[in-house]
């Protein structure tokens, strides 16, 4: 009846139990306290229902960092195992929860922190800085918002019924196969990736299609504004590259499930085919990320700098250059596979080719600040703190990126400080600048300077702290996913300054809650009643603060690159023309489909087929009845809108 | 439909062309997984592991007629599609409904091979080469399958209701996604089948 699902699924030892409890709790604090405060109506019809991007944005950015706290207890449990499990003593952990720790920390902090974060902020920003009303797809948006829940609430699933994966963030086979990997942990890590990259596809086809037809009026691809354009290129990246996630998480699942001999060790399969797909996707995904982080890093420097960007068209170029070069580098991550000489050569000039579009990317951003005026905000230390450690990361890149030096640090520790180099220095502290930087646009009101700092300082401190060291322990042999060591080796020293940095970071986001639960309460003091905190260059400023649900009460018309910064060159038209407005009616059917898909995603898990069953004739059904919806839409008279306008 | 402005009638003309869009990018990132699939099973199709290959199992005389009737059936489709401009519902109902029959037909001779591959020992679990074959063919018969249930909806609909825009717009992007269907085939045909049986 129920599978593979006992009562025993839910024993999990002390320390997941003390995860498991905080979970409930948790959740039930958050309930208790909207039935008390009679909230539930207001959620569902204001958020929970809506199709308004930026109400979406809000929501991604929420889960992402609920899912950020839970990423760092796992990075500071695997901190103090490393710190501690030396010679006699075994540490908190046991090995094979290490294992599992490991995995869902990398597995969350990219697919349900950074990628979170980035459709957030898209979806808060891009469409505003295009100046247009909506997305492409509105309904689809909320489907996708809600397809990344279900792949998160399943995540966390496993944490409470049953294991998760004990095989590494990409789970390479034969570790993963049934063989090997017996218990439902993979199968958790397979549909939680799957029902999410669904979600993140159907994202890159709307966004993309935004971005391609719903631009305003004047607004050539070449004066589009850069946040716009990495988004356009990481959107290129989806749609190329999550197919091959579905095709190859599938391809695991059916082995796992149905037992073919895609990947397993005997009966035919090949284990090197998963490997090489996963990283046609996986470099890509990375890539995905840095792109929208390259194009807030633009906006903060040319406003913040008070100068047009230096270069714009090198820096488009550089973007589509790095778009195309991603995909031919996806080899460099198994040099070890011995593909031979010539195809090692290939791929490894390819990846330090890379090293030449985002030089000139670096130099352009130096350039914009160079006799600029520089306002030293929150937003810039990220991006001066974000050229060292990227500069730093994208140097050891390309010393990785020699075969014959790869050979050497292959799954070292050293690799492992380099990728965070990348991805906390790159793209975290990008999304951070870019949170900091639009957070008046979103909530009307700007953030506590004083306390961003000093979660800056923690940050950038903690985040050297825990990475520099690494590299030094990677040159000295410390592979990844090691649970114990001898003293002799003399890493426990390192090992404990990696701890304290990533207490540093604590702190920081600990900074970070406290910069928010601050900005709020003094929110009347902070309002932002111009529009503009920034003296800003392109179209996002030029609404209110927080913008109206319809964006533009009329759409703008677009001269120049910069487009508001020459509006405010310009004298202002003063007779206005408001029209009719068509916006999206709120629906529940993204929630519900999602809540088919994650049951469906539950009963693979378990094998409880009757109930896959049922999901999918629930989610067929969905899709069936929202499909012949008729009336979607509503329409906001142009005299309502003079109204709203007149009193704001 | 008069009491709607020319403006009104202009963006939501605009707004039918960009889901058309937003379909085929939906459509090359399909091409995308077949690619993948596509790939897997070229890299596996040696590795039979003692079972038997291709050119024992496949039948060409039986996959040409597969391919026969699929090829109609978009020709069929693009005739119901033409009925669909002229609002013509009797044509649209007669051309999608041979269409749909023919995709039936279609999937039936390919559950008929599944079938007869499996009760003969060669199913998916007896190697990597079978495991790819059964994916990449069975994944183009789901899409089938899906194609199916969208054209009845449409055809329920079509039925009921006069053909507005929005049908037509929904009829372009079901015919899109069937002569995709139908391209996946070809290289299926191509790839699997007429390469199988040479080598």
């Amino acid at each position: 009846m129920f599978g593979r699902l006992t009562w025993h699924a839910l024993d999990n030892g002390p320390v997941a139990l003390g995860g498991q409890l905080t979970m409930v709790f948790g959740a039930l604090a958050v309930i208790a306290f909207l039935t008390y405060t009679k909230r539930w109506r207001w959620l569902w019809k204001e958020w929970l229902t809506s199709l308004d991007p930026k109400k979406i944005g809000v929501m991604y950015i929420l889960v992402a960092f609920i899912m950020l706290l839970r990423g760092l207890a796992d990075a500071a449990m695997m901190r103090a195992q490393q710190a501690t499990s030396v010679g006699s003593s075994h540490g908190l952990l046991s090995a094979d929860h290490f294992q599992q720790v490991v995995s869902a920390h990398g597995t969350i902090m990219i697919f349900f922190v950074a990628m979170g974060l980035m459709f957030g902020l898209i979806n808060l920003i891009m469409p505003l800085q295009i100046g247009s009303r909506d997305v492409a797809f509105p309904f689809l948006n909320s489907v996708s918002f809600w397809l990344f829940v279900a792949g998160m609430l399943l995540i966390n699933l496993s944490l409470l019924v049953g294991e998760f994966s004990a095989a590494g963030w990409l789970a390479y086979p034969p570790l993963s196969e049934l063989a090997y990997s017996p218990g439902v942990g993979v199968d958790y890590w397979i549909w939680a990736l799957q029902i999410a990259g669904v979600g993140s596809l159907l994202s890159g086809i709307n966004f993309l299609t935004t971005i391609l037809r719903m631009r305003c009026p004047g607004m050539k691809l070449m004066r589009m504004p850069l946040f716009t354009w990495g988004v356009l290129c990481s959107m290129v990246l989806v749609i190329f590259a999550f197919p091959i996630l579905t095709g190859t998480l599938a391809m695991l699942a059916l082995d796992r499930t149905l037992g073919m001999h895609f990947f397993t060790a005997g009966g035919g399969g090949n284990a090197m085919m998963y490997v090489n797909l996963i990283w046609a996707w996986g470099h890509p995904e990375v890539y995905l990320l840095v792109l929208p982080a390259f194009g807030i890093f633009s906006e903060v420097v040319s406003t913040l700098s008070r100068k047009r960007l230096f270069g714009y068209a090198s820096m488009v170029w550089a973007l589509i250059a790095i778009t195309f070069l991603s995909y031919v580098v996806w080899l460099h991550h198994f040099f070890t596979m011995g593909a031979g000489g010539d195809v090692n050569a290939f791929f490894g000039i390819m990846t330090m080719v890379i090293a030449i579009p985002t030089g000139v990317k670096i130099f352009n951003w130096l350039f914009t600040m160079h006799r600029g005026r520089i306002h030293f905000a929150t937003p810039m230390r990220w991006f001066l703190a974000f050229v060292v450690t990227f500069s730093i990361g994208g140097m050891t890149g390309v010393m990785m990126a020699v075969p014959a030096i790869d050979f050497e640090v292959h799954n070292s520790l050293f690799l492992v400080a380099h990728f965070h180099n990348m991805i906390v220095g790159g793209v975290v502290f990008g999304f951070f600048a870019g949170l900091t930087y639009w957070f008046p646009k979103v909530f009307g009101f700007r953030l506590n300077e004083r306390l961003g700092n000093y979660a800056f300082w923690c940050w950038f401190i903690g985040f050297l702290l825990a990475f520099i060291p690494l590299y030094i322990l990677g040159l000295m042999g410390a592979t990844r996913r090691l649970d114990h060591y001898d003293p002799s080796l003399g890493w426990q020293g390192l090992f404990i300054v990696a701890g304290i940095g990533v207490m540093f970071v604590l702190a920081g986001v600990g900074f970070q809650i406290l910069q928010l639960i601050v900005s709020i309460m003094q929110r009347h003091q902070n309002r932002d009643k111009t529009g503009d905190p920034w003296n800003g260059r392109t179209l996002e400023w030029s609404t209110t603060s927080p913008a109206p649900f319809y964006n533009f009460a009329v759409i703008p018309t677009v001269a120049d690159r910069d487009a508001f910064w020459a509006m405010k060159q310009a004298d202002q038209p003063k007779n206005i023309e408001y029209e009719d407005i068509y916006l999206p009616k709120n629906t529940g059917f993204g929630l519900y489909i999602a809540g088919a898909s994650l049951t469906i995603g539950f009963a693979l898990v378990w094998h409880i087929w009757w109930l896959a069953a049922v999901g999918l004739a629930g989610l067929l059904t969905l899709i069936i009845v929202r499909a012949t919806a008729e009336n979607t839409e509503y329409c906001l008279p142009a005299e309502e809108v003079a109204r709203l306008e007149g009193r704001a | 439909m008069s009491h709607i402005s020319t403006a009104r009638q202009a963006e939501l003309h605009a707004a039918d062309a960009k889901t058309v869009f937003g379909f085929w990018v939906y459509l090359m990132t399909d091409c995308v997984l077949f690619a993948s699939l596509f790939a897997t099973f070229v890299v596996l199709r040696n590795n039979t592991f003692g079972g038997p290959a291709g050119n024992e199992l496949f039948s060409l005389s039986f996959v040409l007629t597969e391919t026969l009737v699929l090829l109609t059936s978009s020709f069929t489709a693009g005739l119901g599609m033409l009925a669909a401009r002229r609002h013509d519902r009797r044509q649209v109902l007669l051309w999608f409904g041979i269409t749909m029959l023919l995709g039936l037909f279609f999937l039936t001779m390919e559950v008929t091979e599944f079938h007869k591959l499996a009760v003969e020992g060669n199913s998916w679990r007896r190697s990597g080469f079978l495991s790819a074959f059964f994916t990449l063919v069975g994944t183009h018969g789901l899409h089938i399958t899906c194609g199916l249930i969208w054209m009845i909806t449409m055809l329920i609909k079509t039925s009921r209701h006069q053909i507005t825009s929005r049908t037509i717009k929904q009829f372009t992007m079901l015919s899109l996604f069937w002569h995709f269907l139908d391209i996946i085939w070809i290289f299926i045909f191509t790839i699997v089948y007429l390469i199988g049986v040479a080598t």
